[in-house]
Parts: structure tokens; C-alpha cells; sequence
């Protein structure tokens, strides 16, 4: 019996997989997934030296196609998919008409009638009822994450590994561009991004051919120091890299803007949804940044955590984490904008002890070119 | 896996009873559960703790989790080793990676614990609740 207003725990096509390789689960946005197999540091690592592969089939995809796909893109999200050309990625974000994250996601252009997006997994029905709520340009959408699986490849290996077992060739493939092509025998769109700062590629196909690829990918992974890695891992690693996670730095309470995100919001393109009052609180100025921090103390400085200048309480900490990387504790907070210069004391109020912190620049990690 | 003469919590700490002296860890399963540990913050000798209260943190990548005193004294030792390596709760729990020294206001207070046997069926069952 199923009690009712109770979801189901949703599971991906390698949930078997994940439990036969005595992964530590977590829900996830109403998700079963892998949290940690071999520990978050031993995966961080293997991420940042070699290779680690992540099942990411809960992240949603909603594919948009007809005559009015464009507009409707551009109507929705805040950065310009008319600088798109076919085969290229976007980051993005699907905006409310306050300007504010419904999700944040990738746009692939598969053609100028034909978009897929990835979108996060917890908010791939919101946000699929949001575009077609606001679909004025009879655009066909569909909600196809059930069409999907999805596979990162992640690291500074993760070329060599999954080059043995297609034909196509991936070098001449850019950061964020993707190709059709075949993956061990598999149909797949083959795109160059991941979530980790390292450089990598992220493989959507049918879930039918979810084991086989997993079983291949590791076949070809491992002789070269690949293991699977969870969602631990994969948080560690954006964090170095300074990338934004959904209901932690960006959520509908915050814009483009004080997300650090004015990279993605094109203002020549307006008008789309927010961008009247994007274009007013850059003009009135912010009432918050995000910045980037790093821990003066043992301690870390965790999502929620009241952030304090010169004693006041300005402020909330998104996330923070210890970095495998740096050999030091960071995170990212948001504090007013007069209190974001680099160099600036903060303190963390660490369940009610002050422990000292400081603003640093981000990204915290970046990859040897 | 638990050795026979510690007593148990079920918030997963353990107790081990030496005359007047009490020395406190956590267990195996909550080293699992925590996962990899990176930071200990432990009282300074002479606080007094109580059975069932808050006396220190670990805290590993993904969380930070509170200790509970599975018995009632004074803090006459901490654990200086885990300062420079905390990662040693994962690899040795039991043993080299104890937490505190306690001494006890009362040796027989650990008898109302969970035994060995009684926290292995514990664990057991925590397991298939996951």
C-alpha cells in the first residue's frame, strides 16, 4: 500500500548497480542515489587525477522542437541561446517573472527548432509545467527524462577512457559542444561538460543501455584509475570549482546577479521573463552577493551557518565543505555588497561559537591548463 | 567486529570501564555512517559530562555529527592523536582512535548500556531500516 501525498523514492536504471557495488545511498531530491562508494575523498581524488564515473540519469531533460522552440528558449532563460550554434551548450537559468532561478540548467541546441535541456532533477516537473505555462509561441514541449540516462565521465583521463570505446573521434570536441555518436555499440548524444572543474564529457542515451555502458565505461576506466563516485564527491568537486548548486546559492529568492551569474544574463536580448526587474536591481543596486570564503579555524562553515562583519549578522553561508584539494575548509556565503571585497574577515557563527573566515576569490580550484 | 567488554549507546558511541576510568569512541557503524572524517572537537580535561549529553562533535566531509556521553564524570583526557589525524576514527575506531578518558563518577552506571551482542542485533536492524 502506498500512503498517499507520500511520493515514491524514484530510482535510476543502475539502482541495482549502485547496491551491488555497496554504495552508501541517499535520497536525493526524491531520488535513490549513490552518496559515496570507495569515501568522498578517495573519489574526489580519482576525479581530480585520473577518472570518476558518476550516474547522473535523475537529472531531468526536457526537449523543446517546432517553429517557436527558439523564442521560447529565449523567452524563458536569462542567457542568449541566439549565440548558439547547432551542437553547442549553453549554461543558463529558467527564470520567474521576478527574475529569479526556477532551476539553473544546460540548453543544447540540436537545431534552431530542436533544444534539449538539463535541468535538475527535483525540479524537472516544476520546471517542464513552468515552460509550458509560458509556451505563447505553440512550441512543442516534453518532459523526456524518462527518455534518458544519463553518464558523466570526469577528469583529467576521462577523454582516453571513453575514446576506447567509440569511433568518434572527441578531441576536436570543445567545452561545451556536443556530437551524436555511437558509445560501445549505443546511440548517445556526447557532450563535453561535466559538474567537477575538471575537463570531461556527459553521455545521454536510452536507460535500456544503462548496465552495458556502466559495465563497459568501467571496463575501460579502471586499468586506468577510474572508480565510481557518488554525489559526495561531485559536491566537493563543484564547490572547489565555484559552481552554483540549486536550493543552496541560487533558488527563487535569488537573481542572476546576486548569484554572481551576470555572465549568463544577457540583457540585449530582453525582453524574456524577469528581465524588467533584472534590469532594475541592476540599476538600484543588490541587496547581496555571493562570495567565496575560506575557514581561518578547523571548523567548516555549513550550509546555514549566520555569517558576521565586524559582529553584525549580514548573512547566510550556502555551502561549504572541507577541500580535498586546497587542504582547507570553503565555502560560498551571501553578505551585503559592501562586504565583499577579497580580504574581508567574516565570522561564522558555528552552532553558537564565532569561528574566523575569510573572503577569497573563486573559483577555489582550477584545473592545470 | 564489537569488542565483547566495551558497552554500547544506541546513538553509537562506546564506553569502555577500567576500575575508575571510562574510555569513550564511537563505534565502527557510526565511522560507516559518518564517512570520512576530517575534524574532532573535544572538551578540555576537567569539564563534566553526563550520561546522554552533548560533549563534543565530529565532523567528516558531508556532516557534522554531535557525541553523546554514554556515561557521567570528568573529562581527564582527550585523545591528542586525532588532532593531527582524524582520519584515524575511520581506520581504528575501537582502539587507538577512543576519543576522551573519563573519570567516572559511577563504574556501574556503563552496566545499564547495551552490551556487544545486544548493539551487533542493533546495528543489524539500523541496517535494514536504511
Amino acid at each position: 500500500m502506498t500512503t498517499p501525498g507520500i511520493a515514491e523514492i524514484r530510482k535510476t536504471a543502475l539502482n541495482a548497480v549502485h547496491r551491488r557495488s555497496n554504495a552508501r545511498m541517499v535520497n536525493f531530491g526524491g531520488w535513490d542515489m549513490p552518496l559515496e562508494y570507495s569515501g568522498i575523498l578517495a573519489e574526489h581524488q580519482a576525479v581530480r587525477t585520473r577518472a570518476g564515473l558518476f550516474d547522473v540519469s535523475h537529472m531531468g531533460e526536457i526537449e523543446i522542437t517546432g517553429p517557436g522552440a527558439h523564442s521560447l528558449v529565449q523567452w524563458v532563460s536569462c542567457n542568449n541561446a541566439a549565440k548558439l550554434i547547432d551542437g553547442q551548450i549553453q549554461y543558463s537559468g529558467l527564470m520567474t517573472s521576478r527574475g529569479t532561478f526556477v532551476d539553473d540548467l544546460l540548453v543544447h541546441q540540436i537545431s534552431g527548432t530542436h533544444y534539449m535541456l538539463c535541468v535538475n532533477a527535483g525540479n524537472q516537473d516544476a520546471d517542464f509545467e513552468h515552460i509550458v505555462a509560458n509556451n505563447k509561441f505553440d512550441a512543442k514541449v516534453s518532459n523526456a527524462g524518462p527518455r534518458y540516462s544519463q553518464l558523466a565521465v570526469q577528469g583529467p583521463r576521462a577523454a582516453e577512457i571513453l575514446q576506447k570505446l567509440t569511433r568518434t573521434p572527441l578531441a576536436p570536441i570543445r567545452y561545451y559542444y556536443f556530437v551524436f555518436g555511437q558509445v560501445s555499440g549505443v546511440d548517445c548524444l556526447i557532450a563535453r561538460t561535466g559538474y567537477t572543474g575538471e575537463d570531461g564529457f556527459e553521455i545521454y542515451f536510452a536507460p535500456e543501455y544503462s548496465e552495458k555502458l556502466w559495465d563497459d565505461l568501467m571496463s575501460a576506466g579502471v586499468p586506468l584509475g577510474m572508480i565510481p563516485a557518488g554525489l559526495g564527491a561531485r559536491n566537493t568537486l563543484r564547490l572547489e570549482a565555484g559552481m552554483c548548486l540549486y536550493g543552496h546559492e541560487i533558488d527563487d529568492t535569488t537573481t542572476p546577479w546576486e548569484a554572481g551569474l551576470a555572465w549568463i544574463c544577457k540583457m540585449e536580448k530582453a525582453p524574456f521573463l524577469g528581465s524588467e526587474v533584472l534590469a532594475a536591481q541592476k540599476q538600484n543596486g543588490l541587496p547581496r552577493k555571493l562570495v567565496g570564503f575560506e575557514m581561518l579555524d578547523k571548523r567548516i562553515g555549513r550550509d546555514g551557518y549566520p555569517v558576521d562583519v565586524n559582529g553584525q549578522e549580514v548573512g547566510r553561508v550556502t555551502s561549504g565543505c572541507p577541500s580535498p584539494s586546497l587542504k582547507k575548509n570553503i565555502g560560498m556565503a551571501y553578505v551585503p555588497p559592501a562586504a565583499t571585497a577579497i580580504g574581508t574577515d567574516l565570522q561564522i557563527d558555528i552552532r553558537g561559537q564565532k569561528a574566523a573566515a575569510r573572503i577569497i576569490a573563486m573559483p577555489f580550484y582550477k584545473r592545470p591548463q | 567486529m564489537y569488542p565483547a567488554d566495551y558497552r554500547y549507546t544506541k546513538q553509537h558511541e562506546w564506553v569502555k570501564v577500567d576500575g575508575p576510568t571510562g574510555t569513550v569512541g564511537i563505534t565502527h557503524y557510526a565511522q560507516q555512517e559518518l564517512g570520512d572524517v576530517v575534524f574532532v572537537d573535544m572538551p578540555k580535561p576537567g569539564t563534566k559530562v553526563k550520561l546522554g549529553a552533548s560533549f563534543g562533535t565530529v565532523e567528516s566531509v558531508k556532516a557534522v555529527s554531535e557525541i553523546f556521553s554514554p556515561v557521567s564524570g570528568e573529562v581527564l583526557e582527550t585523545n591528542s592523536l586525532l588532532s593531527d589525524a582524524p582520519e584515524k576514527i575511520n581506520a581504528d575506531p575501537h582502539v587507538t582512535a577512543w576519543l576522551i578518558k573519563i573519570k567516572l563518577d559511577d563504574p556501574k552506571e556503563a552496566a545499564g548500556l547495551m552490551d556487544a551482542a545486544a548493539y551487533q542485533a542493533y546495528v543489524e536492524q539500523a541496517a535494514k531500516d536504511h
